[in-house]
């Protein structure tokens, strides 16, 4: 997909006002509307809380303290983290096999089904987790059929659970992951698999051996991709865990719409995206440096 | 290529089951006859559709969200074409970190956007005005419009142009005679990419949504929270059907894999 000009004759002028002059509305808007309220929004983590007044004046660090030691606080951010880490897992266990098995596929199935995987994205969460609370109320579809079939009973208790919310949110995020390994599935030459086969490997060991190395790469970044995701999901924890069932996202938005102590909730974002640059950054370092060679091939 | 076995089928079975589960029992409660959530099990009932037209806070809300996401997605690509001109097009200092920032906003919480946004019109008191909103919305969609522009300007052959150059055609007359058209349905696709985009967002607008300018996904969350009746599932079987038409046009105007799978 490289462009058709050689490199070489691409301007290389040093000061070249005309690709300044076409990128300057948009990087205007950007500072404008993006720099300028972070940045607002990390000076307000560092503003005095005034219950009378809301934002008092002068600067301190009183808010970060507050959020990292506080057991309240604590609970949230660690249950944050480990419904993350559990919605990832089961992205790669999900994720990876389908992502195979969809590779497999003959040619109309497999465009048919990668569109089925797909299109969810493209239709708003809130939408998608309506269907999770419908399905899993005491009442709920999940239970009537499980009730019914003799297989619990008592009704399973999955609205406003984490392991509700896990499941609503793998199911939200699984198609980054699916994207994700489909990239690399597609740079996967078949004949190093069928060399594997012929040499006498078994199926497993060129899955092992073969496959799983290559898409590694591609299962990692959208480990990152949906982690990051998860760790951010508000719409989907905020329904199917109610009240009670914090996030680092829900708690944020409550210090701004219910105990109104902006400095604290600004202070909760901070952490939230420092937090998810280190892990999103880093990992992708990593990454990078491990599998340096399967991405520049 | 190696086939599935019964093992490998069976387990997509249940998986596709699993994406499509939620979504189909939307759409089969919402024809239900009775007052609650249930399927529709002794005939089926429009007069939750019918609901859906007495409730005027859904209609304007509806209504809102179409116009803000067209404006939004409308402002972004005219800000993406000339970046991704310059970006595909130029080597200059600064390129690698002008790209960043520009996709940053994918990197970003929504829940921090929305706080830094709200932050943002509290002081400089801009709260509750539609076009600041819409401006929230061109940055939170701006990497979509980008990304599907940048292809196909990357993508394309500059034969035609250093043709139109040399027989002396000035670069707006080559921009616009032979550069646009070309790369007009990458634009459309990043259009309504980031249409979509900007309809369904509802975790950074919930913080800067206003009365006046409350939008539909932000609505029925706020109707979610308080009740969960067949209403909003008709409403949100409505959206269902609505975002697979759009689908089907993207698929003839770019082909969705290239939308959704984000390789030019």
């Amino acid at each position: 997909m490289a462009s058709h000009a050689p490199a070489a004759s691409l301007p290389r002028a040093r000061l070249n006002p005309v690709p300044m002059l076409l990128s300057a509305p948009a990087l205007l808007l950007f500072i404008g509307l993006l720099l300028v309220p972070l940045a607002l929004t990390a000076i307000l983590s560092f503003s005095v809380y005034d219950s009378a007044m809301g934002v008092g004046e002068g600067h301190t660090i009183a808010n970060y303290i507050a959020v990292l030691t506080d057991d309240y606080y604590h609970e949230i951010f660690t249950r944050t983290l480990l419904m993350s880490l559990a919605v990832t897992l089961f992205s790669v266990l999900l994720g990876v096999p389908e992502a195979i098995i969809l590779s497999r596929m003959r040619s109309p199935w497999r465009a048919i089904f990668l569109v089925v995987i797909l299109a969810p994205l493209l239709i708003s969460v809130v939408v998608r987790t309506l269907g999770w609370a419908i399905l899993m109320g005491n009442e709920g579809l999940i239970n009537t059929a499980l009730l019914g079939v003799g297989l619990i009973d008592s009704p399973l208790r999955l609205l406003y659970t984490m392991t509700g919310v896990t499941i609503a949110l793998t199911h939200v995020l699984i198609p980054f992951m699916i994207i994700s390994i489909w990239a690399s599935l597609q740079k996967l030459d078949d004949s190093v698999e069928n060399a594997g086969l012929s040499l006498g490997a078994s199926r497993a060991t060129v899955l092992r051996r073969v496959v799983l190395p290559q898409i590694m790469p591609g299962i990692l970044s959208g480990g990152i991709i949906v982690f990051a995701l998860a760790a951010s999901a508000f719409a989907t924890p905020a329904i199917l865990g109610g009240r009670r069932l914090k996030v680092v996202a829900t708690a944020a938005y409550d210090e701004f719409t219910g105990t109104l102590n902006w400095p604290l909730g600004a202070a909760i974002a901070v952490l939230l995206l420092v937090g998810m640059l280190v892990v999103i950054l880093g990992s992708n370092r990593i990454i990078e440096r491990r599998y340096a060679q399967v991405f520049e091939a | 290529m190696q086939k599935n076995g019964w093992l490998g089928l069976t387990f997509h079975t249940l998986f596709i089951l699993f994406i499509l589960a939620p979504l189909v029992v939307v759409v089969a409660v919402s024809f239900t006859s009775l007052g609650y959530i249930s399927l529709p099990v002794d005939g089926l009932s429009l007069r939750w559709f019918e609901a859906i037209l007495e409730q005027r806070q859904f209609i304007d809300a509806f209504l809102m969200s179409s116009w803000l996401a067209f404006v939004a997605a409308s402002v972004a690509v005219v800000f993406a074409v000339p970046a991704a001109l310059a970006l595909a097009r130029y080597r200059f200092p600064g390129r690698g970190a002008l790209m960043a920032f520009f996709l940053s906003p994918l990197m970003i919480p929504h829940v921090v956007l929305g706080i830094a946004f709200l932050r943002f019109f509290n002081l400089a008191g801009l709260s509750g005005s539609f076009g600041w909103l819409s401006l929230t919305h061109v940055i939170v969609v701006f990497p979509y419009a980008l990304r599907l522009t940048l292809a196909s300007v990357i993508g394309l052959q500059r034969d035609a142009e250093l043709a139109a150059l040399s027989l002396g055609a000035s670069p707006a007359t080559v921009f616009r005679r032979i550069v646009l058209p070309l790369i007009v349905p990458g634009v459309a696709g990043g259009w309504m990419l980031a249409f979509i985009q900007s309809f369904d967002e509802v975790t950074m607008t919930i913080f800067v949504a206003t009365p006046g300018t409350t939008t539909l996904p932000v609505a029925m969350y706020s109707y979610i929270s308080q009740s969960i009746d067949p209403l909003v599932a008709s409403l949100s079987t409505v959206l269902i059907v609505a975002t697979l038409i759009v689908m089907f046009v993207m698929d003839r105007l770019v082909g969705l894999d290239r939308v959704l799978v984000g390789k030019g």
